[in-house]
């Protein structure tokens, strides 16, 4: 066991992809940059207060790993939560009101960027408290198993998030009793401004795993097939009852931390090189030329989505605020 | 020589215990480290060691018994050439030697009354019914924490669940508060109702950022989506002899906290109508019982659906001169303050607040406005305690009816110390309750 645990999976791109799929993951993908621009344009205005952070270059996560799920299967994440919540299929209209605080956002404006959550969609927040959600995950996998059903809990947190205590406890538990959970790490190399060399002892995060018996994987998280094909194979794995499994994805985030961040950390070039050689969207946006789909139609979809943005955020600065009497509702529910 | 070999504490409040079984007999030589005898208490069976060697010379205490004090003698050893029995007329008459049961030491000395349809069960007993009954009325209630299953409960309280329930219900947790208070979170969130046990909520400090984080504030940062269905339970406030880190009342630090429900029962009847609108209850409960309660017996009504309402305090006792405003253990000993205060002239009315959040407002001012004295009474730290807030909800809304300013009978500001003499000076007394009454009522 102990072999296949932290390989190092091939990412060369396999061309007999269902087209359709190709193109829906690029769309998803391109919805997020496009939205995520957007807010961060909003910020700037002022029209989005507080915290708000970015996954502009990490699109590639969590699209692939959604393209892998099924209807049922619950998903948890950290405050960088906007790109889960399009994946989800989360209407970017209700995603973008509650980012300008209005009263038609997920949460009618009293959560805010970190806050939203969706039953419907199986997203179960937006959490403010590095790796809080990690503990909820593997809580929503042991619903999973203990309703009898098939569906599997996918739990997001960051390289930052990977020091807390609370993941190992969780790690222990889940492994113990075999939860349904896919722990993914989202490694963007950077918690907040400290390097993940600077913060986290050991070689790689996915082999924390290895104590508690836990498979893991290391993937490329810029190349969403790569990120596809080991979802498929960890939710696999938990749908048949295994337990849980690691996914450590490689990936990188263009903006800084949060809106307020100058990221002095890191030098221009570093992001720059990773935009050029690496990016997520373009890779895939290559792939999707060669295999014969025009540039026209390419564009094209670009068009779409901007369009669905613009009325994203005139929707979110439309919708009124929450009414004075929100203050005191939701506090309990009896 | 002759020795007596005594009832032994063998946990921090133990008082008394059951001898359940005799591993040696009358007569039998045995060294130091040998077994000699089961004694069952609140919390386990324990087996008991020899400590010197020697020959059992009596049995002074029969197999069964319950109810046997610590630092009785329950058995001579003599010298290994004594034959058994020698020197037994002098020391001691055979105090225990019928098997019989020893009532606990009852409320206020009064005989306890028992109610109609009910029934005299310990708090612990009415916890584990109230879980029970539950479990059974719901199959998404499930228990999980430090021992409560194979251990059945390191003060029992889960006794018994694991055998009726088995282990797809009962579960026990690693000793990790902070991720498996997280992952009772998450269960909730995802329909099922947890009842999370701390083994005491002094290791619920280890959990905090989750029940206050996420357990609490769910609700409302998803505008009303995410209902958090989980009852955290187990023991608050002081043991005895355990000091500062394992003695605190956490009270206040709950109750201050919106989107929790803070419930802290006195009796069996609090324990068992409380704990089961807890686990019925859709958002988070902090369930805060008290250990020094758990063994105490009180009238308990048998109905399956019997609850009480959270959010509602009880008038335990009626009066009119003043109000004792209690909960949890603070209740007996209001109680027992009560009965001092007859010989005063003072009829004290004693209110068992029951809930802390959300407290109930109306029967706390109803009393001032009838007595126009009040005297809170809690075991937590004066600084922003419950008294505290009492206070001020009296002096915003019923200032013009109090006759002396509110007096706060609380723990001492000071880490619990472990010295027993300290202890009981850090601890509110029944005396110190007399004293605050006879103050507020201008009385010596």
């Amino acid at each position: 066991m102990n072999k296949n645990m932290a390989k190092k999976i091939s990412t060369e791109p396999k061309m007999n992809y269902d087209l359709n799929l190709l193109q829906d993951m690029y769309k998803k993908m391109l919805l997020i940059r496009r939205f995520e621009e957007k807010a961060g344009q909003l910020y700037g205005m002022g029209q989005i207060g507080g915290f708000c952070h970015l996954y502009i270059g990490q699109e590639a996560v969590v699209v692939g790993i959604q393209s892998a799920q099924i209807d049922g299967d619950s998903i948890v994440t950290s405050y960088r939560d906007h790109g889960h919540m399009l994946a989800c299929d989360m209407d970017p209209k209700g995603v973008m009101a509650e980012l300008t605080g209005r009263k038609d956002g997920y949460s009618k404006g009293k959560g805010g960027s970190m806050h939203m959550f969706s039953r419907e969609k199986g997203f179960f927040g937006g959490h403010g408290i590095v790796a809080a959600q990690v503990p909820i995950g593997a809580g929503l996998a042991f619903s999973h198993k203990y309703n009898g059903n098939k569906n599997v809990s996918i739990t997001y947190f960051g390289d930052g998030a990977a020091n807390q205590g609370q993941v190992y406890e969780s790690y222990n538990i889940a492994s113990l009793w075999k939860l349904p959970v896919v722990f993914v790490i989202e490694n963007n190399k950077y918690g907040m401004g400290t390097s993940v060399n600077r913060s986290s002892a050991g070689e790689n995060l996915s082999d924390r795993g290895k104590p508690y018996g836990i498979m893991s994987e290391i993937v490329d998280g810029m190349d969403i097939l790569a990120v596809r094909e080991a979802a498929i194979r960890a939710i696999d794995y938990c749908r048949s009852g295994k337990g849980p499994y690691i996914l450590e994805m490689k990936t990188y985030r263009y903006r800084g931390h949060s809106m307020s961040d100058p990221a002095k950390y890191r030098t221009r070039d570093e992001v720059d090189k990773i935009r050029k050689t690496s990016d997520p969207i373009e890779n895939i946006k290559s792939l999707l030329n060669k295999m014969g789909v025009e540039d026209k139609t390419l564009k094209d979809i670009d068009t779409n989505i901007k369009s669905v943005i613009a009325e994203a955020a005139k929707f979110a600065q439309d919708s009124p605020e929450p009414s004075d009497d929100e203050l005191f509702t939701d506090i309990t529910i009896n | 020589m002759t020795i007596e070999i005594l009832m032994p504490a063998l946990s921090p409040t133990m008082e008394e215990g059951t001898l359940s079984k005799w591993l040696v007999n009358e007569g039998d030589s045995i060294s130091s480290g040998d077994l000699i005898a089961e004694i069952e208490t609140d919390k386990a069976t324990m087996e008991v060691e020899a400590v010197d060697d020697g020959k059992i010379g009596q049995l002074l205490v029969a197999e069964g018994t319950e109810g046997v004090k610590v630092n009785t003698p329950i058995a001579l050893l003599v010298d290994t050439n004594e034959s058994p029995h020698a020197t037994i007329k002098n020391i001691a008459d055979k105090p225990y030697l019928e098997k019989e049961k020893i009532p606990s030491k009852p409320i206020n000395d009064k005989p306890i009354s028992i109610e109609v349809n009910s029934s005299l069960i310990t708090v612990r007993e009415a916890l584990r019914n109230a879980m029970a009954e539950e479990m059974r009325a719901d199959k998404s209630v499930f228990v999980m924490g430090e021992e409560v299953a194979e251990y059945q409960g390191a003060y029992k309280v889960t006794q018994g669940l694991l055998n009726e329930f088995g282990g797809k219900r009962v579960y026990d947790t690693p000793i990790t508060e902070h991720g498996f208070a997280g992952i009772g979170i998450g269960a909730a969130f995802g329909n099922l109702k947890p009842i999370v046990e701390f083994m005491t909520f002094n290791f619920a400090m280890q959990a905090m950022d989750q029940i206050i984080n996420s357990a609490a504030k769910t609700l409302y940062m998803s505008g009303g989506q995410m209902g958090c269905p989980i009852v955290f339970r187990g023991p608050n406030g002081a043991a005895s002899r355990v000091a500062a880190q394992h003695s605190q009342c956490y009270a206040s630090w709950y109750a201050h906290c919106p989107g929790l429900k803070v419930v802290s029962p006195w009796s069996s009847k609090d324990a068992k109508g409380l704990l089961k609108s807890a686990i019925r209850d859709p958002d988070p409960v902090i369930f805060l019982e008290n250990e020094v309660m758990y063994g105490q017996s009180f009238s308990c009504p048998d109905d399956d659906n019997f609850t009480l309402p959270i959010g509602k305090a009880n008038i335990e006792k009626e009066g009119n001169d003043v109000t004792i405003i209690a909960f949890s253990i603070m209740v007996g000993k209001s109680l027992d303050a009560a009965e001092i205060l007859k010989d005063k002239n003072i009829n004290a009315e004693v209110i068992n607040l029951r809930t802390l959040r959300p407290l109930d407002v109306d029967t706390i001012i109803e009393s001032v406005k009838k007595t126009n004295r009040v005297v809170t009474c809690e075991e937590g730290f004066p600084f922003s305690g419950i008294g505290a807030e009492i206070s001020a909800l009296i002096t915003e809304k019923a200032f013009d009816w109090l006759d002396a300013p509110v007096v706060r009978v609380t723990g001492k500001d000071v880490p619990m110390p472990y010295a027993a003499n300290l202890e009981n000076l850090a601890l509110p007394q029944v005396d110190d309750i007399v004293i605050a009454c006879a103050q507020v009522c201008y009385e010596d």
